[in-house]
């Protein structure tokens, strides 16, 4: 299988200033297989962020920011070439419009991907998803059939294996019975910067920093604390338990044990 | 005076589009107006009124929509030109797929939306073929292998273009499309201009209100279906 190789690719943002013209104070670097997760209240100024990172800011967005590729000022012109997007976003809502199957689907991605020999690339996709998803789906489901879950966990797969966009920003993976942890895992292995807009502490904690972002600007970057990744660990538990409540609920049982174990 | 044509099938979201576009083009005092061509009614003057954008309504009633663009664009040019706009944008709804407003030596801007199926842009024809700019929008509301995929197919049909992705409903990507309205060259007249492409033919009986099916009533421009 034939896959772009998006390793040693790193971005760089040099701070504008906010809405009110206060300036950004920042200049930051962020390299593939990191994970940066974006917090802060909506309407804050995350979108546009992301924005100004798709588009290669170059001082010319309503921010004043400025955008590097590995250290380069990138070839603007570049802005439009659909081949060479920087981002693929994977948005909160999942609805697929066209009347495929699982395979036709990913199929009809690959090639227009222009990879060839893909069988071997789609079945990597269809495993990984349903491995991501907990729920099984065959190859010859239709996609419009999917549950949220399963909707959201191809699309991960598939944009950890076909897109060529070195950077993937998500929009709040919301807890729709998938393991958010091997998603991340498996992107980052896939050698892609991680952006994640995220208002749970779970998803804000597996960043290596998160970004804080107020009236328009980066306001503050928190590299995590040791208690921070213990208090991770505390939260993954109790979502394990949680998930584990939720499917004796789904199974109809009774919900009588809530120890600590 | 700038001239820039829009057009895309209906309900793709050309106004919501122009309205966020001319919205960054008004912060730097560009008087922008529009012509909103359409078929048999229009509420759309009302949307641009309330932003006190110069807006003319053109509707084409019983007539090829194309054509009565075509055979009107001059004077519309003429009243931009009394309104001393800086940008006249025309909007005009791509009502049978064969429609391409679009002449020469202005910038062509073609609306489509990712909800028309991926065999869409194939079918579109001369109005996604011609265009410079291609906007695609609804892309919230469906999975980035569907954009990605849409985004592919508009570019087997037309290689040229520059496609910019446009939420129409928060203007995410609007900034961009008044960039490149400023980039377009300014026009005196369109004395001889030419359409890129050539309208739809139609000169038959039924053009003119014959409304009977059967040979005997069909005089003119008439093609048949090879069965």
């Amino acid at each position: 299988m034939k896959l772009e190789d998006e390793k040693g690719f790193d971005i760089t943002i040099i701070g504008g200033h906010d809405k009110d013209g206060n300036p950004e104070d920042l200049n930051l670097t962020i390299y593939s297989g990191e994970v940066v997760s974006i917090v802060g209240p909506t309407g804050s100024g995350k979108s546009q962020l992301l924005g100004d990172i798709e588009w290669m800011a170059q001082k010319d967005t309503p921010t004043g920011r400025k955008i590097l590729i590995n250290g380069q000022v990138p070839d603007v012109e570049k802005r439009f070439d659909i081949d060479s997007k920087l981002v693929a976003q994977l948005s909160q809502n999942m609805n697929f419009v066209m009347d495929v199957t699982v395979k036709e689907f990913v199929e009809i991605h690959a090639s227009s991907r222009k990879i060839e020999d893909s069988e071997e690339v789609i079945e990597a996709i269809i495993t990984q998803a349903n491995q991501l998803a907990g729920e099984e789906f065959l190859e010859d489901t239709p996609i419009t059939s999917l549950s949220g879950g399963q909707s959201r966990a191809l699309m991960i797969a598939d944009t950890a294996y076909l897109s060529k966009s070195p950077i993937v920003l998500i929009d709040e993976i919301e807890n729709a019975g998938i393991d958010r942890k091997s998603a991340l895992d498996l992107l980052v292995k896939r050698e892609k910067i991680i952006l994640m807009a995220t208002h749970d502490p779970i998803l804000a904690l597996m960043g290596d920093k998160r970004l804080v972002i107020k009236n328009g600007g980066i306001n503050k970057i928190i590299e995590s604390t040791a208690a921070e990744r213990k208090n991770l660990v505390l939260l993954e538990k109790l979502d394990k338990k949680l998930l584990m409540m939720r499917n004796k609920l789904r199974n109809g049982e009774i919900i009588d044990c809530i120890g600590w174990e | 005076m700038k001239l820039i044509t829009v057009s895309g099938p209906p309900s793709t979201g050309k106004t919501s589009v122009i309205i966020k576009t001319i919205d960054h083009l008004s912060q730097k005092e560009i008087k922008v107006g529009v012509i909103k061509f359409d078929c048999l009614s229009t509420n759309d003057d009302i949307l641009y009124k309330r932003k006190k954008i110069a807006v003319q309504v053109g509707i084409s009633g019983g007539l090829c929509p194309d054509h009565f663009f075509v055979s009107n664009i001059e004077e519309c040019f003429e009243w931009g030109l009394k309104e001393e706009l800086d940008i006249l944008i025309s909007e005009s709804a791509g009502l049978c797929n064969r429609c391409s407003p679009y002449l020469r030596g202005s910038l062509a801007v073609c609306i489509i939306d990712n909800l028309m199926g991926i065999h869409t842009p194939k079918k579109i024809g001369p109005m996604l073929r011609y265009a410079d700019i291609v906007v695609i929008t609804k892309g919230d509301i469906v999975s980035q292998a569907e954009r990605e995929i849409f985004a592919y197919r508009v570019k087997e049909v037309n290689s040229k273009a520059k496609i910019l992705f446009i939420n129409g409903i928060t203007g995410q990507g609007t900034l961009h499309l008044a960039d490149l309205f400023m980039k377009e060259g300014e026009r005196e007249n369109l004395k001889d201009s030419k359409l890129r492409f050539t309208m739809p033919a139609a000169l038959c009986s039924y053009c003119l209100g014959e409304m009977t099916v059967g040979k005997d009533y069909q005089i003119g421009n008439i093609k048949n279906i090879n069965l």
